[in-house]
């Protein structure tokens, strides 16, 4: 309980700190602290420099393609001489760029690269967007929900032209994508069913 | 020009690995000519390269023999683990675990457990003969992982010897794997909710005999290389990191250790059973390439004392928690008991849900921070699951490292990362 009040404390400190910002904690534990895009710079400055979270461990995007701003950029942050961790959490679109923290913490560009590779957001003032794990000349945003798990090209070595080739995926069974959100729990009513359902939620009334 | 620079992209490092006196008289040849230009010319070292430890494509561009930038080029070993677990089961994303840094597969199981406990909410409910059983594998794995790093470490610095005697010690330890998960390296053994299975009732004695000569080995692996003339004048003050340097680009673990930062998660922000038990931080001071070997080392030393602990502390009892909505049931019971077998097959086909939740767990794997974000979503795959690969980040800053060093000190570097494709291509 000691542990809940000391994030609440930051938290609110966080919040008061840097304007438009929203904090959570997630389960008790985890500090969240959602930031606007604009001056992200500065507000992470100030999480370096005022709150002493010297460390960038990790920025990852999320894709969330139902939302009007479809991707998260999750960044990660650890105070070692507090010894306490922040998300903060930063929404934009496949257009709108977010500004870059290289200039922060060094360690992010390859972070950003990544993002960049893995899901197309892109990070304004970072000199080195390229892509970073995927092949050389490779199309599309692997991560993206929307990208399908078995790519669009896959590779061979051609015997006859004597070098790899690229070609169209060409699957010998289709791709199989099983729903498993159970008809046991999940569903309500079976078809058919729907009396005993109905009788179902009266009961649970009275 | 160009004939120098093919020559020494394919002999360069090889040779001055072997025979560091070599260097000198290179560079001062070049003196008494008086070339006035000084050509840069690029050095392509990789992708296969014993040196790169796996599958590096690292673009040297150099100032004569020296390193003015270094550009890695990874991805080459990425297989796409993060998209892949989106459309798997809980359950059936740890084998992928096991095949990120497959140097230490235990290490990388034990964040994704803890993670997916920590969403599902039983992270209080692991019985504690699991907890002690996945601390102290966690430890041999620290050793085992260790001891390839410094053993191939010192290969890449001329030493051939403590490759063939590390490998023996490391045969032993993945003998102990074979006992407990029924496999070498991609053991797949620990459970949200405990481990798969309990040890064979030999094993603890037979880990208690190993941790008895074990020490013995470290004696004999440090008389070859810590006072070692030619191991010294390859790694002392070669790489220096300052701590502030350190904490900027993302530094964990040993590397972070060996620049006199002491932050270990497992003692700060404790986990397992490593609050109970009794062990040290080894720091190093100048963040060279020989701290980070230094701080390896002693780290082995620490965790053979945590693993005696842990023998100690293993007491019988459950193995895993008793709900078999998330764990499977007994296999005797499946034969008598309907409900266990509805159980076992709902298991096996659709598996757990994991109520929506968001985490971002660490554990000190052998390498850093090893970091889990994941990303429930209610039903039972992940909606998300970034892996936090400790040397990601220490390859990044190959180049501030690596900046002015001879070629031949870009492998040593290398070597003292401590890096491993499988985690850091994902």
């Amino acid at each position: 309980m000691g542990e809940n009040a000391i994030l609440a404390e930051l938290g609110e400190a966080v919040q008061a700190a840097l304007p438009g910002g929203r904090t959570d904690i997630e389960r008790g534990a985890e500090l969240v602290l959602t930031l606007p895009r604009e001056g992200l710079v500065a507000a992470m400055l100030r999480l370096r420099d005022e709150f002493h979270f010297e460390q960038l461990m990790d920025l990852c995007g999320t894709d969330w393609p139902n939302r009007p701003l479809r991707f998260e950029v999750v960044y990660n942050l650890l105070s070692l001489s507090r010894n306490r961790r922040i998300r903060v959490v930063v929404a934009t679109d496949a257009a709108t760029p977010v500004p870059s923290i290289a200039s922060v913490w060094p360690c992010a560009t390859w972070y950003e690269r990544e993002a960049w590779d893995m899901y197309g957001i892109v990070f304004e003032g970072q000199t080195d967007l390229r892509r970073l794990l995927t092949d050389y000349g490779f199309e599309g945003h692997p991560l993206r929900k929307d990208f399908p798990l078995t790519g669009h090209v896959e590779v061979r070595y051609d015997e006859e032209r004597k070098q790899v080739v690229y070609e169209p995926v060409k699957l010998q069974q289709d791709f199989r994508n099983f729903d498993f959100l159970s008809p046991w729990e999940g569903m309500t009513s079976l078809p058919g069913d729907e009396k005993v359902h109905l009788n179902r939620i009266e009961e649970s009334k009275a | 020009m160009s004939g120098s620079s093919a020559m020494a992209s394919e002999a360069g490092p090889l040779t001055s690995a072997a025979d560091p006196a070599s260097m000198p008289s290179a560079t001062g040849a070049s003196n008494e000519v008086k070339t006035v230009e000084v050509d840069s010319h690029t050095i392509n070292f990789g992708p296969q390269h014993p040196a790169a430890h796996g599958v590096l494509r690292l673009i040297l561009e150099m100032k004569g023999e020296m390193v003015e930038r270094a550009d890695p080029h990874i991805g080459l070993l990425h297989r796409g683990t993060e998209k892949l677990i989106e459309y798997k089961t809980y359950l059936q994303a740890m084998p992928y675990m096991d095949r990120l840094d497959y140097v230490s597969p235990m290490c990388m199981e034990h964040s994704w457990v803890l993670a997916v406990e920590r969403l599902l909410r039983i992270e209080n409910d692991v019985p504690e003969r699991a907890r002690v059983i996945r601390t102290m594998f966690a430890e041999l794995t620290r050793i085992l992982n260790h001891l390839l790093n410094v053993t191939t470490y010192a290969l890449d610095c001329g030493a051939i010897t403590p490759a063939l005697w590390g490998f023996e010690q490391r045969e032993h330890l993945l003998e102990f794997y074979e006992a407990a998960g029924g496999s070498h390296y991609h053991v797949n053994y620990f459970r949200p909710g405990g481990v798969s299975r309990d040890l064979p009732t030999d094993l603890p004695g037979r880990i208690s005999g190993w941790c008895d000569q074990f020490p013995k080995f470290l004696d004999d692996l440090e008389g070859l290389l810590t006072n070692n003339r030619i191991f010294k004048q390859r790694t002392v003050d070669i790489g220096i990191m300052t701590a502030e340097m350190a904490m900027e680009w993302g530094f964990s673990g040993p590397c972070l250790r060996a620049s006199g930062v002491p932050w270990d998660l497992r003692k700060s922000q404790p986990y397992e059973i490593y609050e109970q038990l009794d062990f040290e931080i080894p720091v190093g001071r100048q963040g060279d390439c020989y701290d980070r070997y230094l701080v390896r080392m002693m780290e082995m030393r620490q965790s053979l004392s945590m693993v005696k602990q842990c023998l100690a502390r293993l007491k019988p009892g459950p193995i895993k928690i008793l709900d078999n909505k998330i764990v499977p049931p007994k296999r005797g019971e499946m034969k008598r008991s309907m409900e266990s077998l509805i159980h076992h097959f709902k298991l096996y086909t659709e598996g757990f849900h994991v109520p929506e939740g968001t985490t971002y767990t660490v554990t000190e794997a052998p390498k850093g921070e090893y970091g889990m974000y994941l990303v429930a979503d209610g039903t039972n795959r992940p909606y998300r699951c970034k892996v936090r690969a400790p040397g990601y980040a220490h390859l990044q800053a190959m180049e501030v490292l690596s900046k002015g060093h001879m070629l031949a000190d870009a492998v040593a570097i290398i070597g003292s990362l401590d890096i491993v494709f499988g985690e850091i291509d994902r």
